[in-house]
């Protein structure tokens, strides 16, 4: 009897020990995943931040050192928007440069990635493979080790201080992710549909404009996005290939204010807000297609 | 290119050839001509921006005594071990803390769901600002870093970029920073494809949160942390905008990587063939991972 309720007494305790235990380590847990996420925060919005900080100052007060502005202005970026410095005289100039380059790469990728890619998924053109795999290739090599023959090249092109130039690189880069990314989406629309148009009679171009590219639509708006913010994140081509100040990109005059000692870095940092607002604008409305952009290749194949 | 990363994927798909025959008859007279004109623009470009450049700068850095100079020059053995540190620390650091990460955003906690999209902000914010923040960041004692270190804890901090290791730590910290989101996602992505009783046969078993991670995560996410690493190793030698922007070479010159030395090379020594040279440099490592990764891409379409 008296075994029994010892015994009972004594697992009760230990039961008691446990769910103790448990709740601690639970509250360790709690904890641990705060600090982490307080970590992460701090991680990612410092550089942020940094450039808020620097934006918001006066001009002249740059360089004294504290860590929230003392009086906020917003002065830089009213100074941005009207190129009201020196500096930034062609802003608006460079900024529709970016935006043109922009526009266009995506517009070419798309175009050239979707005809290829019907010659090569759908109407299954002999060797289409070679011209898969060369596209990966090109993947695979660094852009920025072509960049010296590119630019003697675009020399001899006549290209030279010229949009066209880093569309033409661009395009190249942009277009094999194209052709990957609606070959794999080009697999979940049934052949069917272009075998009976085919046998009504449409012709070739037909089925490409009428079928193919609307059925084709989720993948174009990802594509199309990824070609966009490949153009405005690109650096090194637009900085060799235009050298004049009106045919630059808004990033190279960026980078331009870094090599002068006695910029303003209150209209940099505004500047660079600035432009980096349209991409993360359009990264936050397209997240979800562009993760199942992502997907579709990643993790399928 | 180093901004495309979201690339990473499709690629396993291309290698596979199509399993059901699209047009069923063979293409004949016009319908093949068409198919022709559709790949001809693509082909195009191919030839004149891809092909020409590899073969111009192959041209170019075919003379021998231009690799006997870059072996003479102390800066190019400098820069060779620098690439090396860069590449392997930075590309490893990011994909292991990605593929960790991308376990903790698997959590159904509404504040791990919030901090998803402020996590990847540093991805979708464009390369320049980024990396010109960074490098103000980290000017001395008017950079926000020092300054955050003198207010918080009275610590005078040293001035990053004047400082070959601290230069060379700084642009690592700042190429992690910028891209580990990336992989976060990928990795977050493949997780999110296995199956969930996989985990919860696991957790019953009685395997704890390291034990599941070493032998069910591990294992079924091996191979594309393979393709990953090769694929992240392949863009980051040829990362030319972190190093030219973050540290700028500085001091003299010392954190200079392959991409920005031929850079330098040819543009402010005016030696181009040198320089393609010096990025040619790098083919002994990029042709094996090239080729591994392609073999690897191979299988992996048999086993997922």
């Amino acid at each position: 009897m008296s075994t029994i309720t010892a015994e009972a007494r004594l697992a009760s305790r230990t039961r008691v020990r446990t769910r103790s235990a448990g709740r601690l380590r639970r509250y360790l847990g709690h904890a641990g995943t705060a600090v982490l996420s307080l970590t992460l925060v701090v991680w990612s919005l410092l550089p942020i931040y940094n450039m808020v900080l620097i934006s918001l100052e006066p001009e002249g007060d740059v360089f004294t050192d504290h860590i929230w502005p003392r009086v906020p202005s917003v002065e830089s970026f009213w100074g941005v928007l009207t190129q009201g410095h020196w500096y930034l005289e062609h802003f608006w100039r460079q900024f529709a440069n970016s935006l043109y380059i922009g526009a266009m790469v995506t517009f070419f990728a798309l175009l050239f990635g979707s005809l290829t890619s019907f010659a090569i998924g759908r109407m299954r053109i002999r060797h289409g493979w070679l011209v898969s795999n060369a596209a990966l290739l090109t993947y695979v090599i660094p852009a920025s080790f072509l960049a010296i023959p590119f630019y003697r090249i675009m020399q001899n092109y006549g290209l030279a201080d010229n949009p066209w130039s880093v569309i033409a690189a661009l395009v190249a880069f942009a277009t094999p992710y194209a052709i990957f990314v609606f070959q794999e989406y080009g697999r979940s629309i049934p052949i069917e549909v272009d075998e009976s148009a085919r046998i009504d009679g449409a012709s070739p171009p037909q089925i490409y404009l009428r079928i193919y590219l609307p059925l084709m639509a989720p993948a174009l708006v990802a594509v199309g996005t990824y070609a966009l913010l490949l153009a405005w994140n690109e650096y090194l081509y637009q900085f060799l290939l235009l050298s004049s100040k009106s045919s630059m990109t808004v990033p190279v005059a960026l980078a331009q204010f870094l090599s002068s000692d006695q910029s303003p870095w209150n209209y940099m940092m505004a500047t660079a807000i600035i432009y980096a607002a349209p991409p993360v604008a359009i990264y936050y409305a397209f997240r979800r297609r562009m993760a199942a952009g992502l997907t579709m290749g990643g993790v399928k194949g | 290119m180093s901004s495309t990363p979201q690339v990473l994927a499709a690629a396993s798909g291309v290698l596979r050839r199509t399993r059901r025959p699209p047009w069923r008859r063979p293409l004949h007279g016009s319908e093949h001509a068409w198919a022709i004109a559709f790949v001809a623009p693509y082909a195009a470009v191919f030839v004149a921006f891809v092909v020409y450049p590899v073969a111009y700068g192959l041209w170019m850095a075919s003379d021998l005594s231009l690799y006997r100079e870059l072996i003479a020059d102390p800066l190019y053995a400098r820069t060779l071990v620098n690439t090396v540190l860069y590449v392997g620390f930075g590309v490893n650091v990011k994909l292991f803390l990605a593929l960790l990460l991308s376990g903790f955003f698997m959590r159904r906690r509404w504040w791990i769901r919030a901090l998803l999209p402020i996590y990847i902000l540093p991805w979708a914010l464009p390369a320049i600002p980024a990396f010109v923040s960074f490098h103000w960041m980290l000017i001395g004692e008017e950079g926000l870093v020092d300054s955050l270190l003198s207010a918080l804890f009275g610590i005078t901090g040293p001035l990053w970029l004047n400082d070959h290791w601290l230069a060379l730590g700084s642009n690592i910290v700042a190429y992690v920073w910028k891209w580990m989101p990336f992989w976060t996602l990928t990795f977050f992505a493949a997780r999110t494809a296995i199956p969930q009783e996989i985990y919860e046969a696991a957790a019953v078993d009685g395997a704890g949160v390291c034990r599941r991670f070493v032998h069910v995560v591990f294992p079924l996410l091996g191979n594309l942390y393979l393709v990953c690493t090769l694929l992240s190793t392949v863009w980051t030698i040829g990362d030319f905008t972190t190093v030219y922007l973050v540290s700028e070479g500085a001091p003299s010159y010392s954190t200079d990587v392959l991409a920005t030395l031929g850079i330098h090379y040819a543009f402010d020594a005016a030696r181009p063939a040198l320089g393609v040279a010096a990025a040619l440099s790098a083919l002994p490592v990029l042709i094996p991972a090239v080729l591994l990764l392609m073999r690897v891409l191979h299988t992996r379409e048999v086993q997922l």
